[in-house]
């Protein structure tokens, strides 16, 4: 197919067709920035997320707020009622010990409730086809009304055999310790039990901060049960029984409440004390996994052997970091308009191939690099494409988006990074007259245009790393061989 | 051939052109839930490179993996100070294992700069895949050679 000078009209034409069907975003990024997402906004479980994704919580928070509701309002009756009694006949000390654990309480409450467990995120769908493959393999084929056996995979650890079970929502073999939360639709590492009153999964990253919150929580429900006793035992002394309760009818709450959150919080923090001391999951608990009544020979693989370094292993162990990336933006998948080289269109197919070969191995394998392929630019790339035999420009140049693709692939966390610099260089900072409508100016003009503002766009990310320019140079030098 | 096809064919070439597979080196679990992925060697990456290389390079990235996962009196002592302030302090400073995975950051573009990209192949950090795979992308080798 030749591309001649002698059809810069029908070019021009195709052009103008192409901007006319350009997708919603190129119009959109010449009007004004779009805005990218987070990737909490695009996240596949059943989770809330409030301040745009610093929080992140169950769905169901109702009683989350009714534990908190609990907690504020008798020990804010305590502060009120109690503590001026007590400071002044006991001492001062005791209101401070009981803001002190109180805002111990809530801090753990929050840092359980709010922060992530330890969500797995789901597998890529090149991981799941990986995996089906492997799976299929393993199976062998099966004829009609066969049914698959569970997928399972065993693994030895420590000298006992545990079964990594397939999660179908997730696609992912999950880790030893980890279950899937269906109330939140997540796997979770080390999942511990899903906790209403918490409204969040309990898992391995905030499994410490839950242990911390139902252990102070026990203390200062004994605390304020004790004073608050001490209080009307006091008054009693003084007025009598019946009159103390008419002048602190606050108390009688405040009991009430302490009374019956001592027996289960204090038993949940015993409970939980326990299976940290053998380092198990409440999960595995309850299942009775490393139990010695299901095998003789059953222990647990996971335990350091000791009672103390099964302790600071689950408190004081290093706090391992969120697998989710919830603040990061999604690069969504957008192809680079390359400005490229050289004279005779024979040659620029097979260049343009090359260099595409050269620059697309440091792209991701979603994104779309030239060529018309793929939204929202396909207008673009053709536009690109045809007029480059028409307007040479630096050969350097094509080298250059791989290069800022790749300094950005690796630099963000994300599976479907894309320079989203790239995303708006051509719509926005092509001059105006050659932006959406291309057919005021000759194709060779906008070109040169074109080729004026790519590099300056792309270079910018490029300068931040020239390592990646060395090893885009690599993959030319291998390809052009 | 019009416009529109050629820009096809180019698309189908452009596709071709760049990856060819997708190697996943999974976890192994065998010492518990650390950390760790398989040395095992993928049969895919035989004509890429050399064997002794890649395991190396797991290697590496596994004790980078267990030093930050690590137990010891530097993590207690981070561990007990983070409690006591109420888990404020990692407002100011990083948790060890983000310093370490920064440093595994930096040790996975070092290799895909100095040995993988010229053989064709681009390491994943496994931290983009929720620590479950490496995943190593083969792309197709354009080189006349071939």
């Amino acid at each position: 197919m030749y591309l001649g000078l002698d059809e810069p009209v029908r070019e021009c034409q195709y052009n103008q067709i192409c901007t006319r069907n350009s997708l919603p975003m190129e119009t959109l990024g010449h009007k004004k920035k779009k805005i990218p997402r987070r990737k909490w906004q695009v996240f596949p479980g059943r989770n809330r997320f409030y301040c745009n994704g610093r929080v992140m919580m169950a769905r169901q928070t109702g009683v989350f707020y009714l534990t908190l509701v609990l907690i504020m309002v008798t020990s804010g009756l305590f502060f009120a009622f109690d503590c001026p009694f007590l400071a002044s006949n006991l001492t001062p000390a005791i209101p401070v010990i009981g803001g002190v654990l109180f805002f111990f309480v809530l801090g753990m409450l929050f840092r359980a409730s709010f922060s992530d467990p330890g969500v797995l995120p789901r597998a890529t769908p090149d991981e799941a086809a990986d995996l089906e493959r492997q799976i299929g393999a393993a199976n062998g084929p099966s004829g009609p009304g066969y049914r698959p056996p569970p997928r399972t995979r065993e693994v030895v650890i420590n000298g006992q055999t545990v079964k990594l079970k397939y999660c179908f929502t997730c696609k992912i073999f999950r880790p030893p310790r980890a279950s899937h939360c269906s109330l939140c639709d997540n796997c979770v590492e080390r999942f511990d039990h899903h906790c209403p009153w918490v409204g969040n999964c309990v898992g391995k990253r905030n499994y410490r901060f839950f242990y911390l919150f139902i252990l102070s929580l026990s203390f200062l429900t004994v605390f304020i049960f004790a004073f608050v006793i001490t209080h009307v035992i006091l008054r009693s002394n003084r007025t009598g029984f019946l009159s103390a309760l008419k002048d602190s009818p606050a108390s009688v709450l405040e009991v009430l409440v302490c009374f019956f959150s001592v027996w289960s919080i204090v038993g949940l923090s015993g409970f939980h004390t326990y299976l940290i001391s053998s380092n198990q999951t409440t999960n595995e608990d309850i299942k009775g996994s490393w139990s010695n009544k299901r095998a003789k020979d059953n222990y647990n693989p996971y335990s350091y052997g000791n009672i103390l370094t099964n302790c600071c292993a689950a408190l004081c162990g290093p706090l391992p970091p969120s697998l989710i990336d919830r603040r990061g933006f999604i690069q969504s998948d957008t192809p680079q308009p390359v400005s490229h080289s050289n004279g005779s269109s024979m040659y620029a197919s097979t260049q343009l191939h090359t260099h595409m070969a050269a620059a697309t191995p440091l792209l991701h394998s979603n994104s779309v690099m030239i060529g018309g392929g793929g939204p929202p630019f396909p207008g673009k790339s053709s536009l690109v494409v045809p007029c480059a035999s028409l307007a040479p420009s630096q050969p350097s140049l094509p080298s250059m988006p791989g290069l800022s693709c790749a300094g950005d692939m690796l630099t963000l966390r994300d599976p479907d990074t894309h320079c989203h610099h790239h995303h708006f260089a051509s719509p926005e900072e092509t001059p105006s007259p050659s932006g959406p409508m291309p057919l005021t100016l000759p194709c060779a003009a906008h070109m040169t245009h074109g080729g004026h503002i790519h590099p300056a766009q792309l270079y910018d990310p490029a300068s931040q790393d020239s390592l990646h320019e060395d090893s885009v140079r690599g993959l030319v030098k291998l390809s052009s061989v | 051939m019009s416009l529109e096809e050629w820009t096809h064919s180019l698309q189908d070439m452009r596709q071709q052109a760049a990856i060819a597979a997708k190697v996943f080196i999974q976890r192994d679990y065998t010492n518990g839930t650390v950390c760790q992925f398989q040395t095992k060697f993928p049969s895919e990456l035989e004509t890429r490179i050399d064997k002794q290389q890649f395991e190396e390079t797991v290697r590496t990235l596994n004790n980078l993996y267990a030093e930050a996962e690590k137990l010891g009196g530097s993590s207690y002592l981070e561990g007990c100070l983070a409690c006591l302030t109420a888990y404020t302090i990692f407002l100011c400073m990083e948790t060890h294992y983000e310093k370490v995975l920064k440093k595994i950051a930096k040790f996975i573009q070092e290799q895909n700069d100095k040995i993988y990209a010229p053989r064709g192949l681009l390491l994943t950090d496994p931290i983009e895949r929720g620590l479950r795979v490496v995943e190593v992308t083969i792309f197709e080798d354009r080189s006349l050679g071939r």
